[in-house]
């Protein structure tokens, strides 16, 4: 069996101690954004303190414990925003702040390294490096004035967190020949291997004599990894004006959208009646109930390769995906709004008259739809999530779409942009759903 | 025949088990038209299978029930049903609740108008009359229940345990209406309950029912309903008579309820 095998045992064990090592880092990131909570709740309490709610809740004595007296605190949502944005901006080095932590080193540094030649003598000699921001243009370092004694000062441009290799001993008098060696870096004996720490970073003796020199990379993040957040909203303005790859961003919204609600169309308008008619007969509830179980728990994602082969990766695919996803859900959420009435509202609609036809249409129908208010809210849910997922894997067009390209590119900028539209677009169905649900189903959980 | 009439109505079926219950043995009613019979028994007894049976929800196993004279195989107009509570259709308002027999009739829109309002204002809530269902109390909502059931003018009302989900001052103001809205319309209504006091005060005729098999275990014939319509019930229950007869039945249920549960020692 796998389990056996060395091979699968290190691999696992690997998983398990970088989980291990995780809960540390996990944790160090909760505590620092709890550190915040604090300072602010602190301050909040500060600030309000004399002027609490007269409200019946100021006069409830057991509050923890009472569901009911918690409320969200909407100055800590604020907040709770806020601080993200300012640690984004703190470790990225944003403008919008007047100070940032320390970001990678530029500038000029050096170091001396000793080197012994094949008589035997001993010399010193000089590493300056510049390092400068990408894309910037710097003035190149002077070469270095020919000095005294066999090992020559050496001069290196370099970008900043790029390392950059040396071979310091190349200009040196009789550096190539064998028997010449680098034995110290500013007094610091090395041997291969050895890291030295110097001004403005840290020098890596290689296995070959050469000095890999890495430029201090401070505590701030590159912008491939996370862009300050105007450069993300520069990014969300010119993507507006400019769109990406020839597609507007509104028109890549657009089709993600649309292909969401037809598919969800779709779902609804046959897993609604499907969902009736298995609540409303004994035999097509057997006769459905094995594929509605099965299909229930199979992720929609899960489906994407089959659904690829079978459809390709045109809009049919796409939209038979949602159409999967929706489906489901709505069956069974229908169906449990039917098995959901009340006994007596159907005894009482039939003895004042209502025939089978009637019965359906004024009773079931609208006794089931809350039940399917929530079902759609979970299905768009869900069809926002697969949408994306399946644009991820091809498609000319869709937000999904725009940010897999950016990836490819590293253009981290675009790839953040596409995920904070996905994510306010989706809280946006939601906020829709709860309204709708308010206004057309006002009887929901009052029955 | 007029009224509605069961003759030898037994209902036997088959548990899982293999085991019979015998839910009613060999019924006998005769219930005139407009007469108000309440019933009454333990639970298990029977009493809503009765009820059941009679509204067409249910198939008697043996016998017959007829109403002026037609067989009662499935539910209909002629026997309105008013439940404890939840019968009502939360996604309509008040008004549209009540005429819902109605408009399923094709009552012309006029005369539906008048209608409900007529019987809004017998059970008092024409102030209600486009508030939801969830916004009335449950007082309310039997009042409502009410009026939807007589809006359709069945021939027969049958009631199941319709006060039985209210508080106790609310159950005996309605207890009032129940006996105002039986004289002033002058339906037969059947009405099953719990509370002794509830079937001696709102019978004409009480019906005491025991279990195992459900059956009928004794009639009385009772003036205390007729006594009480526009009267304060509270004045009915110090009639002598009342608490005599009162103290009869819950005997002869303590009695039964004490021949399934086994004896309950009451000195500790």
């Amino acid at each position: 069996m796998f389990f056996t095998s060395e091979e699968f045992l290190s691999e696992f064990g690997h998983a398990l101690s970088t989980a291990f090592w995780m809960i540390f880092g996990i944790a160090a990131i909760f505590i620092v954004y709890l550190v915040f909570s604090w300072l602010f709740s602190f301050l909040y309490g500060l600030y309000t303190k004399g002027k609490e709610a007269k409200g019946y809740g100021s006069l409830k004595t057991v509050t923890f414990g009472d569901e009911s007296a918690v409320t969200a605190n909407r100055v800590a949502s604020v907040l709770g925003v806020l601080t993200i944005f300012f640690l984004w901006g703190l470790a990225t080095e944003s403008k919008l702040l007047p100070f940032s932590l320390p970001g990678p080193f530029t500038g000029d540094a050096q170091f001396e390294y000793t080197a012994k030649n094949a008589a035997g003598e001993t010399d010193k000699g000089t590493v300056t490096f510049r390092v400068s921001k990408q894309g910037s243009d710097v003035e190149k370092l002077e070469a270095p004035a020919t000095s005294e004694g066999f090992a020559k000062d050496d001069v290196v441009m370099m970008s900043e967190r790029r390392s950059k290799i040396v071979k310091a001993q190349n200009n040196d008098e009789g550096g190539k020949e064998a028997g010449y060696t680098i034995t110290e870096i500013n007094g610091q004996p090395v041997k291969a291997d050895s890291v030295i720490q110097v001004d403005g970073g840290e020098v890596l003796f290689t296995k070959r004599g050469s000095f890999s020199i890495r430029p201090g990379e401070g505590m701030t993040m590159e912008a491939l990894f996370l862009p300050p957040p105007e450069k993300v909203w520069s990014t969300f303005i010119q993507l507006h004006n400019e769109g990406y790859q020839g597609i507007s961003l509104w028109e890549n919204v657009f089709w993600s959208l649309s292909r969401v609600f037809i598919g969800f169309a779709l779902g609804c308008l046959f897993g609604i009646p499907l969902g009736y008619a298995m609540g409303l007969t004994g035999w097509l509830r057997g006769w459905f109930d094995p594929i509605v179980e099965f299909m229930r728990p199979v992720p929609p994602l899960a489906l994407i390769p089959l659904i690829i082969i079978w459809f390709g990766i045109g809009e049919q695919g796409k939209i038979s995906l949602l159409f999967l996803a929706a489906l489901w859900i709505m069956t069974i959420a229908s169906r449990s709004g039917v098995s959901g009435v009340n006994i007596s509202k159907v005894h009482a609609a039939y003895s004042l008259g209502a025939s089978k036809t009637q019965i359906l249409t004024r009773v079931i129908i609208p006794n089931s739809l809350p039940d399917i208010f929530t079902g759609a809210r979970v299905a768009m849910g869900v069809c926002w999530g697969t949408v994306v997922a399946a644009e991820l894997v091809a498609a000319e067009k869709g937000v999904g779409k725009m940010i897999i390209a950016a990836s490819k590119f590293q253009l981290t900028d675009i790839v953040i942009v596409g995920i904070i539209i996905i994510g306010i677009i989706g809280f946006g169905i939601e906020v829709l759903m709860r309204i709708l649900e308010k206004r057309l189903i006002p009887w929901k959980g009052r029955g | 025949m007029s009224g509605l009439v069961m003759d030898d109505v037994s209902m036997t079926f088959e548990l899982p088990d293999g085991g019979k219950v015998e839910a009613l043995k060999n019924i006998n009613l005769n219930i005139k038209e407009g007469e108000l019979i309440s019933v009454l028994g333990p639970s298990g007894c029977g009493k809503t299978t009765l009820l059941n049976i009679s509204a067409g929800f249910l198939a008697q196993t043996e016998g017959v029930i007829t109403l002026n004279g037609d067989m009662v195989t499935g539910p209909s107009a002629e026997r309105g049903m008013v439940f404890q509570k939840g019968a009502l259709f939360e996604w309509m308002s008040v008004r549209k609740n009540v005429s819902f027999g109605p408009e399923l009739k094709g009552m012309a829109k006029g005369e539906m108008t008048e209608k409900v309002d007529h019987l809004l204002d017998i059970v008092g809530l024409q102030d209600f009359k486009e508030k939801a269902i969830y916004e009335l109390s449950g007082g309310m909502q039997q009042r409502v229940a009410l009026a939807r059931c007589l809006a359709n003018e069945p021939d027969v009302i049958l009631m199941d345990e319709p006060l039985g989900a209210l508080d106790a001052l609310t159950r005996e103001k309605m207890q009032g209406l129940v006996l105002k809205l039986w004289k002033e319309t002058g339906k037969t209504i059947i009405l099953i309950t719990h509370s002794v006091e509830e079937a001696l005060l709102l019978g004409e005729r009480l019906v005491v029912m025991a279990p195992r098999p459900g059956r009928i275990h004794k009639e009385y014939n009772l003036p205390f309903a007729e006594k009480g319509v526009g009267q304060d019930l509270r004045e009915v229950k110090k009639d002598p008579k009342f608490g005599k007869t009162r103290d009869e039945i819950l005997t002869m249920i303590w009695d039964m309820e004490e021949e399934i549960m086994g004896k309950t020692d009451n000195a500790a």
